[in-house]
Order: C-alpha cells, then structure tokens, then sequence
C-alpha cells in the first residue's frame, strides 16, 4: 500500500526476490479486499495518500527499484482522476500496468491494464480477458475476496486448465496465498504468484521481515 | 427489457467474480417478468401478505390552511415500510435461481427486517450485516430480524453504518457467490439490482396514482419523497414520471445529500452521484436518520436530477424531528425518521395538493426521536 515507507520496502522486496511489485492505492470501499489491505488501506488515507502522492509515491519507488511496478486500485479513483490521464500519468511515473480490482473486462475496454479472471468466470469472458490483457492475466484463485487462506483453494487447478486451453499469455495466480507452500502448489500450476495480504502484514513488522518473507516464497518457488 | 446505465450512471463496476452472478440474476429478472405466474405469486401475496394495496389518506390538521396534503400509507405494509415490496419480489426471484442462503445489508433496519420477514415465510437461511452505530439507535429492528431468525452481523469499522454494511455484505456475497442471493435493499448497486428494486416498487406509484384519481379526479401538484437510496421515491415518482405537470420532489437528509452535494464516483458496484473527495475517496454521510445516512443514491435518481424531470432538496435533522412531532400530535401517525424528512418539505412547499410518500413508521425511532 502506498505510503512513506514504500520505497524501502519495495526495495526489501526486490532484495527478496520479487519479479513485480504492486502498489496499492488506497481506496475507501475496497469491495474486492479483506481486512488485512481494508485497513492497510484505511491507514494510508488516515496518512493522507490521496492519488497524487500515491503517484509520487510511485516516482520515488520507481528511483528505487528495477522490477516492474503496477498499481492496483479501484475505479472511483480514476474516475475521479479522469481514466486516460490516470493511466499516462501512472506510466509516465513509472508503472508498467495497471490493476483496477473492481473493473470488469467489459467496462471501459480501452483501458489497457492486467484484466483479472475468477473461478466464476465463463470461458467466453476468461478468453475476452485473456484478449485484452496488459501482459499476463491475472487469475483470482477463490471465490471470495483478499486474504490468507488455510488452504490453497481447489478452485486454482480448474481455473488453470480451463484458461490454458484459451490463451498463451502468461498466467499468475493470487488471492488466499499467503505461506510458501501454498506459493510453491500455486506456481505448480500458474506462471507466477502475487502475493498481498500475508506481504502487507510482514511489512508492517519493517522491511526486513519483508526481506525474509519474500525470499522464502521466492525458495519455495525455485 | 432491463435497464442497466441511465445516461452516464449505472452500470457494473464490480470484482470479476460477480460478473457472471449478475448476468445470471439479469437473466433470471427477465424470465420471471415474462412468467405471468410471478407476477402472480406476487401481486397474491402482496394483497394477502403485506396488505396491499396501503391506503390513500389526506390529513385533516398536519396540512397547513388552505393546502392539502396526501400520505401513501406505506408504513400500514407489513412490517412498517416500503421495504417489503422489494424484499418479496426478490425473495421470489431467489427461489426461481434455487438460492437457499440470503445475504442482505440493512441501515435503519426496516429492510433487514423485511428480508429477515420473507426469509422466514419461505424457510431460507437469512444473514444481515448491519453497522454497529445503527445496531445501537435501531435496536428494536435488531431483535426483530432475531426474533425471526436472522443471524444480524455488526459491522465494526469505518462509519459502522449503512455504507459499511453493504460492502460486507458485496464481501460476504463474493466468497458464497455459488449458493447466496444478495438481497439488496435500495435501487443501488450494481446492474441489474437498480432496476429490480425500481421495478418492484414501483408498485406504490401505481397504486397511488390511480387512488388520486380515484379520489380527487386529478393528479397532484407535487410528489415528495425522502431520499436515501432512494428506493421508495423512485417506486413513488415512478407512478408519475410521465405526468409532466406533476412535480416530483426527493428529499435527502442535509448530511448526507448525494445528489444535492455529490459528485460523479463509483460506489458499491455502480457509477452515481456520491458524496466523495476530488479524489473519488467516498466520505461520511450524517443524518439522525439511519436510513438516509448513505453517501450514495441510485443512479436513476442521479439522471432525473441531471435532466430537471426530478428536483431534489434536503432536510435538516431539526427539521425532520419537528415534522415527526407534528405529524404525531395532530394526525395520531408516528412516521420514520426517513420520511419525516419528506414531510418537513411538503409543509412548506407552494403547492396546492401534494401526494408524500409515508414510507415506514416510527416506532423504531423512539429511542433516538426521546433523546432529542
């Protein structure tokens, strides 16, 4: 989450492993969020990170770090910001994407950004996502929202098969993945995993535990 | 057919999960409009039910001299508010898309008490989420849904009211999206919930426009209605829409006036006129009402503002408590707080004959109407 200790915990990171790094920019009913980012989220607008310092937040994470940067966030705030500017000005400070939790593919299609796919989705909208996507898709793992699980949710294995049969791009799977064994079933199966809650809540013992964290899922990975 | 953007508001601004339940319920709506036995089923169990439909009845000493102003008795329903029509109407669709578990979210707890009503008569497992803060001033409400059986879950952070309530319960409707109904409680959210509740209340316009001319042989001058939502004013004006010489007035509680005060954000799975920052960070709405305390309102609202057929004002809190006073002391009616508001406005409205629609009754409000 966006904040002033952002660019010394993108860089633990980094230093952890990380291949990509989301920013999230807080946002004040995260509907796709559980409480771990919902009130990561209320902190960080508690500290005033509305989105122009979330985009200087992102300029100086972006002098920090060589990882792609992506900010994840939901769509009152760029339509507040204006749609197209939100996205050049987030590119212009360094983000390579954008993930917008709370935009179907079908809403404002022009919008290039990592388009996300749950275990609910019908092929038709897994291949129209898969179509249009920034990179790599992003595939929600459960039905439900933001949050360590206790197990990695069954519903990922399916997901996989049945998009790999409609598209090459790559696939990363996140939501409930919080431990690196999950980490490691979950990249049996996808390209790549992301991971937020169980992140956030690392961080929020300082960047070295960030560090720690990171580089084990990293190992677990390998 | 199903209406799911009005001019720029509307539409579908929610996590990919729920996409398919939407279109699912879209498609289900659809069917069941073209299924003369729901409306059937319907219209049976609001006469038998609810006690449809709620009478007309002009006040002898509330209006003052030489104006004349008009309830719709919505508060005689079962229950005591409006808010059953679109709970029955919805608990059937539920049972037409073989949905066993109810979620809803409620703010003065008259819809939670509805859908907790209907979940009993139709033996569904019912779960509410509402705020702490209103858990607090709506207390009877609480151990009404209890009492017929609903688990009430508080919600405990941000305003712990109404807007909290619903993104719990969006959240609790996302992990159970496979065996839950969302049973929402206003003409909000997102597609095609807008146009559901509208559609199911529009039942009071209907009736109260044919009970006008039935009764005065003419339409009214204005119709006022308390805005929150916004659901039982857009099931009232719904019933005059086409009646360009009547007025169609919402009040919105002056805390929490989305359209009056608001600007273009997303909230709750739609694009509306919302109480929000420059940066689109939606803030906190205020009203001693805890059913107008909402920092949203449904999108059809927001265009028929934009377009001038509705106008929309507000009520201060001193205001709505006075009119409550007065409608209690010379008419013998205990209005919700939610509709004093609409009847703040009237009194003081240049009209000759205004239709106001009586949405709920106070008795849930005696606590915070006492403390006052």
């Amino acid at each position: 989450m966006a904040g002033p200790d952002t660019p010394e915990l993108a860089r633990a990171a980094e230093a952890g492993g990380a291949d990509l790094v989301e920013i999230g920019f807080p946002f004040s009913d995260p509907l796709a969020d559980g409480p771990v980012v919902r009130r990561a989220a209320e902190r960080a607008l508690a500290q005033g990170m509305r989105t122009a310092e979330c985009l200087q937040c992102l300029r100086d994470v972006r002098a920090a770090v060589d990882v792609p940067l992506i900010p994840m966030t939901y769509s009152s705030l760029l339509e507040a910001y204006g749609w197209e500017r939100f996205a050049d000005d987030a590119g212009e400070a360094g983000a390579s994407s954008l993930i917008v939790a709370d935009l179907p593919v079908d809403v404002r299609p022009e919008l290039r950004r990592v388009q996300l796919v749950a275990p609910t989705s019908t092929d038709e909208r897994i291949a129209l996502a898969a179509g249009s996507t920034d990179e790599w898709l992003y595939l929600v793992t459960v039905a439900g929202t933001t949050g360590a699980r206790t197990e990695l949710s069954p519903a990922l294995a399916p997901l996989v098969e049945r998009t790999r049969k409609l598209t090459e791009v790559a696939l990363f799977a996140g939501f409930g993945i919080s431990t690196p064994e999950q980490a490691a079933a979950a990249g049996e199966l996808a390209d790549g995993v992301v991971v937020g809650s169980a992140a956030l809540v690392a961080a929020e013992e300082g960047a070295p535990s960030l560090e720690h964290f990171v580089s084990q899922l990293r190992s677990a990975l390998a | 057919m199903t209406q799911t953007e009005y001019g720029p508001y509307g539409g579908r601004y929610v996590p990919e999960t729920l996409v398919p339940a939407l279109d699912e319920l879209e498609d289900g709506w659809t069917s069941a409009l073209a299924d003369p036995a729901f409306r059937e089923e319907l219209d049976r169990l609001g006469a038998r039910y609810v006690g449809r439909p709620s009478p007309l009845y002009e006040t002898e000493r509330f209006a003052p001299s030489g104006r004349r102003i008009v309830l719709k008795r919505e508060d005689l329903n079962h229950t005591g508010a409006h808010k059953i029509n679109n709970a029955l109407g919805q608990i059937l669709l539920a049972s037409r898309l073989g949905k066993r578990r109810i979620v809803a979210e409620t703010g003065a707890g008259q819809h939670g008490v509805a859908t907790a009503t209907v979940c009993a008569r139709f033996g569904l497992d019912c779960v509410v989420y509402m705020g702490s803060e209103d858990m607090r001033r709506q207390h009877p409400n609480v151990e009404r849904m209890r009492l017929l059986g609903a688990e009430v879950r508080a919600v405990e952070f941000g305003t712990k009211t109404l807007k909290e309530a619903t993104s719990e319960a969006i959240r609790d409707w996302i992990a159970n999206v496979e065996t839950t109904y969302y049973l929402i409680g206003s003409c909000v959210g997102p597609a095609p919930y807008p146009s559901i509740v509208r559609e199911l209340q529009a039942v009071i316009g209907r009736e109260a426009r044919a009970q006008m001319l039935e009764a005065y042989d003419r339409l009214p001058d204005a119709v006022v209605a308390c805005v929150g939502g916004g659901s039982n004013a857009i099931g009232l004006f719904a019933g005059f829409l086409d009646d360009a010489d009547v007025r169609l007035i919402g009040v919105e509680a002056a805390g929490a006036a989305s359209l009056g005060s608001g600007r273009p954000a997303v909230l709750h799975g739609a694009r509306s006129s919302v109480l929000a920052d420059a940066d689109g960070q939606v803030l906190d709405a205020h009203s001693i009402s805890a059913g107008l305390d909402y920092p949203g309102v449904g999108p059809e609202h927001a265009a028929l503002r934009d377009s001038g057929r509705a106008e929309y004002t507000t009520a201060t809190d001193e205001e709505a408590l006075a009119a409550f006073h007065r409608l209690a002391e010379t008419e013998g009616i205990l209005p919700a707080l939610e509709p004093a508001h609409a009847l703040a406005r009237a009194l003081d409205l240049d009209a000759e004959l205004v239709l106001v629609g009586l949405s709920g009754r106070g008795d849930k409000d005696l606590a915070e109407v006492l403390e006052h």
